[in-house]
């Protein structure tokens, strides 16, 4: 059992990594992208809109929590 | 162009992964034992190959839409996370990966480990030492060079640019002798999130359904849209973090653009 949740861990760590946020915001805007294109509609344009809203979030949320921890120390999860 | 930029892709995410793995085989090896810390590398090697083998043939049984989503959308995830830590280490609101700090780390580390053996190999510790940072730093390199060439049915380009990468970091690793502390590692970070934030957009949306204007013709500019909006983000943070810290030295230059 502990295995297999360390086996989960390390998936969910790999993957979603610390800012559970992002990735659930890409897994949504994937969403609407696909029911904007099954309806016929330009859909293009979606994931690079979610894109800057995304990253600017996860930046601004990075960037507070340095700005109330120790300077340089802002970033979550593990180093890529 | 798309084939220019892939293996570009796999090429600078390979790089920087490999001057990471470098690091950590140097400090096993010099601090215990070369024979040890390259059989781990060996073994680690080995696990990569076998999980690339696993995964690759695989993926090229998933209907195309369904991997271009998928993959899309993890490229994506990875992507944004990788340009996340860029855009805050440009900004000088995160400590910058320090090659030559982390080689020390390790080195000390690895110094005060007990000694010992298991199987055929005399240093357990530096083989372990060296297989983690082989296979973990190794990783999101094998997933980005299988899932990248399933995506554009060229597995064999993108494991050229990721051979070329470990070759290259390799190369140098053994002329310096020392970590590769003068790579502009930051820099490659910032450029790979870009691309792979800008492939996985560009799969992503087509997985689900959505056409491109220009098709393939789109890739460079969506590369350009990322980077500027990055760029931006950097200079409003600079800014931003001189309002808040006015007694603070100001941020130093940065190879990061």
């Amino acid at each position: 059992m502990r295995v297999l949740r360390g086996f989960l861990r390390f998936w969910y760590d790999f993957i979603v990594g610390d800012d559970w946020i992002v990735a659930a915001g890409v897994v949504l805007a994937l969403a609407a992208t696909a029911l904007l294109a099954h309806a016929r509609a330009p859909a293009w344009w979606l994931l690079p809109a979610a894109v800057v809203v995304l990253l600017t979030a996860a930046v601004a949320r990075a960037a507070r929590a340095g700005r109330t921890s120790t300077p340089g120390a802002a970033a979550p999860r593990h180093t890529p | 162009m798309s084939a220019l930029l892939l293996v570009l892709s796999v090429f600078l995410a390979c790089a920087v992964e490999a001057v990471e793995a470098l690091t950590i085989v140097l400090a096993a090896g010099t601090s215990r034992d070369w024979r040890s810390a390259l059989t781990g590398v060996g073994a680690g090697l080995l696990a990569l190959t076998a999980f690339i083998a696993a995964l690759g043939p695989a993926l090229t049984a998933i209907p195309i839409g369904a991997l271009r989503l998928v993959v899309g959308g993890l490229l994506l995830v990875f992507g944004l996370q990788w340009l996340c830590k860029a855009i805050l280490r440009a900004a000088g609101l995160k400590a910058r990966h320090d090659e030559a700090e982390i080689y020390t780390r390790q080195t000390a580390a690895a110094g005060a480990a007990g000694r010992g053996g298991r199987f055929a190999v005399p240093d357990w510790y530096a083989f372990t030492l060296s297989f983690k940072g082989v296979v973990l730093e190794g990783l999101e390199v094998a997933f980005i060079v299988v899932t990248f060439g399933a995506n554009q049915a060229s597995i064999g380009l993108a494991a050229l640019g990721a051979a070329a990468a470990v070759v290259l970091v390799t190369a140098v690793g053994i002329a310096v002798r020392g970590p590769l502390d003068r790579v502009p590692e930051n820099t490659m970070k910032f450029a790979v999130g870009v691309l792979l934030t800008t492939f996985g957009m560009f799969w992503g949306a087509e997985g689900a359904g959505a056409h491109w204007p220009g098709a393939d013709a789109a890739i460079p500019v969506l590369v350009g849209f990322t980077a500027l909006a990055s760029l931006a983000m950097v200079a409003v943070l600079r800014r931003t973090s001189r309002i808040h810290r006015p007694q603070a030295e100001p941020v130093s230059t940065m190879e990061v653009p």
